[in-house]
């Protein structure tokens, strides 16, 4: 007899670790997105949308801001798709996280756009 | 209550064998007699039980979610999304070789559900179900304009998937998905609490009925056959016990929502994943308890009061029913199947199929899944432990992401020569599973 899927019961998790100017932002991401986004960014097809090779991440900061800080249950476009969770509203983080979590997301997962610094944040937050 | 669940280290119990295939593989057409099946060298890169084979009968047709094959043969599979303009294909074997050697399509929508009874085939928008006469090829004629048999249900993305299936008195099942995770006020939000009562069920959440032979019909025309179910994908009715069978997924997020009471691990292995046999008016519970497999014990939510360890409470799922079978948890089943065929061996006679789509609310774990499971059943009551019946759809290696999985177990049906088809969403591949052992 041999083995379903060849694993042998032990955990799982051996991932290459990416490094990352942003390793609170990192530990942020594990926690908070890590689950619906997954560790690699890639999102979850039809359910949650990618983070990678999106405009929504590396392009306008202050529409990124405003859907971390206020969640998003429009259905929103993601290179032709749509996706059918929510996305739920994380303004419980502050200023500094919601920065770094946002730089160490532009900046991996093969993203290349510029950090996110803590005023920008605060004054989207302060738009409400 | 029988549950049918193995402690850890549950998920790599070698069930499977690897199918050698042996003297089986010569698939030339000189070799093969006049209509003989025979299963591809690799079967597929599927892992069967011994004396199982399979074959890819078409690949890459789109997003196939549920499927049908009539008794010539032809498999008609809806697709979640139209591909160039069709949402229903159609695929034909002239030579009959078990390869679709013709591909047709036709309805301009996306959906899940679809399935053959009497003279019609029935298939489900996110909205709707619709009917098409069959003609004496047993495929639907008139194509362009189906009977609108139900429309206006809900859909607000989130298990939007309208499921359906016949019983014998021209009824026919709807399931309804809760557009939500647990009730909350805001869905997956930490902190926002539970509605009391949860007011998505009069709605969603559950299986409606309607008749299967009236038009336009609505919420108002049909009945809520059961409720406190999240989302179901997967049902079937048992001809023998006269009976509704569904698969639910059961919640998310417990760690995100909840990560004093629910460690990373305890979130990826909660809840249950759950199979229920649904009488007229039951009640599973959702959204206030989810059933926790390692306890055996319907446990309360923690949006609504519940630790982790309190169970049920009046006016809280204190009547819902048990599940006949708790499955580990998130593995997401799609389709369910009593197989009543001749040709698969006596065991599986009346037994369950069940159609696993994969995790993805297990991260940081690895996602598990991607397979197709089997229940045995003896007069309507499982009778014996569940087992993986066949794997290797995610391809070889950990799956940590569900993007990575090759293929994606999403829909089954049986042929009229017994065979046990499957298809897949994320590749868009219909495979078929033959027996040929002796």
């Amino acid at each position: 007899m041999s083995v379903t899927t060849g694993e042998d019961g032990t955990k799982p998790g051996e991932r290459k670790q990416e490094s990352t100017s942003y390793p609170e932002g990192e530990k942020i991401y594990r926690q908070y997105c890590a689950t619906c986004h997954q560790a690699n960014g890639s999102g979850v097809p039809n359910l949650n949308p990618p983070l990678h090779k999106t405009d929504y991440v590396t392009g306008d900061k202050t529409r990124l801001i405003a859907i971390v800080l206020n969640g998003s249950d429009s259905g929103l476009e993601v290179n032709g798709q749509t996706y059918a969770n929510v996305m739920p509203p994380h303004g419980f983080l502050d200023d500094r996280q919601v920065a770094q979590v946002l730089s160490y997301i532009r900046t991996s997962f093969g993203n290349t756009a510029g950090p996110v610094a803590k005023e920008e944040v605060r004054a989207v937050r302060d738009s409400k | 209550m029988r549950t049918h669940f193995s402690a850890s280290p549950w998920w790599y119990i070698p069930l499977v064998t690897s199918f050698a295939l042996g003297t089986l593989s010569c698939s030339t057409k000189e070799d093969k007699k006049d209509g003989a099946v025979l299963p591809d060298e690799d079967n597929a890169e599927l892992k069967l039980p011994d004396g199982f084979g399979a074959l890819k009968v078409a690949d890459s047709i789109g997003t196939a979610r549920h499927l049908v094959v009539n008794k010539n043969g032809d498999v008609l599979v809806k697709l979640n999304r139209p591909k160039d303009g069709k949402g229903i294909v159609i695929l034909s074997d002239k030579d009959q070789d078990g390869r679709a050697d013709s591909q047709t399509g036709f309805g301009d929508y996306g959906g899940t559900g679809i399935t053959l009874k009497g003279n019609y085939l029935y298939a489900s928008s996110n909205t709707s179900v619709f009917r098409y006469t069959l003609n004496a090829d047993e495929l639907p004629e008139n194509t362009n304009v189906p009977d609108t048999i139900v429309h206006g249900l809900i859909d607000r993305r989130q298990h939007n998937s309208k499921s359906i299936v016949l019983d014998e008195n021209e009824n026919i099942y709807v399931n309804i998905g809760a557009y939500s995770n647990a009730c909350q006020e805001r869905d997956r939000t930490k902190d926002s609490p539970g509605m009391y009562p949860c007011t998505i069920l009069d709605s969603a959440g559950g299986i409606w009925k309607f008749k299967a032979n009236a038009m336009k019909q609505s919420y108002g025309e049909g009945t809520r056959y059961a409720t406190g179910l999240r989302n179901v994908v997967g049902l079937d009715w048992n001809k023998q016990d006269n009976s509704l069978y569904v698969m639910q997924h059961g919640r998310d997020n417990l760690h995100d929502l909840f990560p004093e009471l629910y460690d990373t691990e305890a979130s990826a292995e909660l809840p249950a994943e759950t199979l229920y046999k649904v009488k007229e008016g039951d009640d599973a519970g959702w959204p206030y308890v989810y059933y926790d497999q390692k306890q055996g014990k319907k446990i309360l939510s923690p949006e609504y009061g519940g630790d982790g360890k309190k169970e049920a409470e009046e006016g809280k799922g204190k009547d819902a029913i048990d599940p006949l079978v708790a499955f580990p948890a998130h593995m997401a089943p799609n389709d369910l199947l009593f197989y009543t065929g001749s040709m698969f061996p006596e065991k599986y006679k009346n037994g369950a199929f069940v159609a696993f789509h994969g995790s993805w609310n297990r991260a940081p774990e690895e996602q598990e899944g991607f397979m197709v499971a089997f229940v045995p059943f003896q007069a309507g009551k499982p009778s014996g432990e569940w087992e993986v019946f066949a794997n290797g759809f995610a391809g070889t290696g950990p799956v940590m992401s569900p993007g990575d999985a090759k293929h994606r177990p999403c829909g089954l049906a049986q042929g009229p020569d017994g065979s046990l088809y499957v298809s897949d969403d994320a590749n868009g591949t219909i495979y078929r599973i033959i027996y040929s052992g002796k």
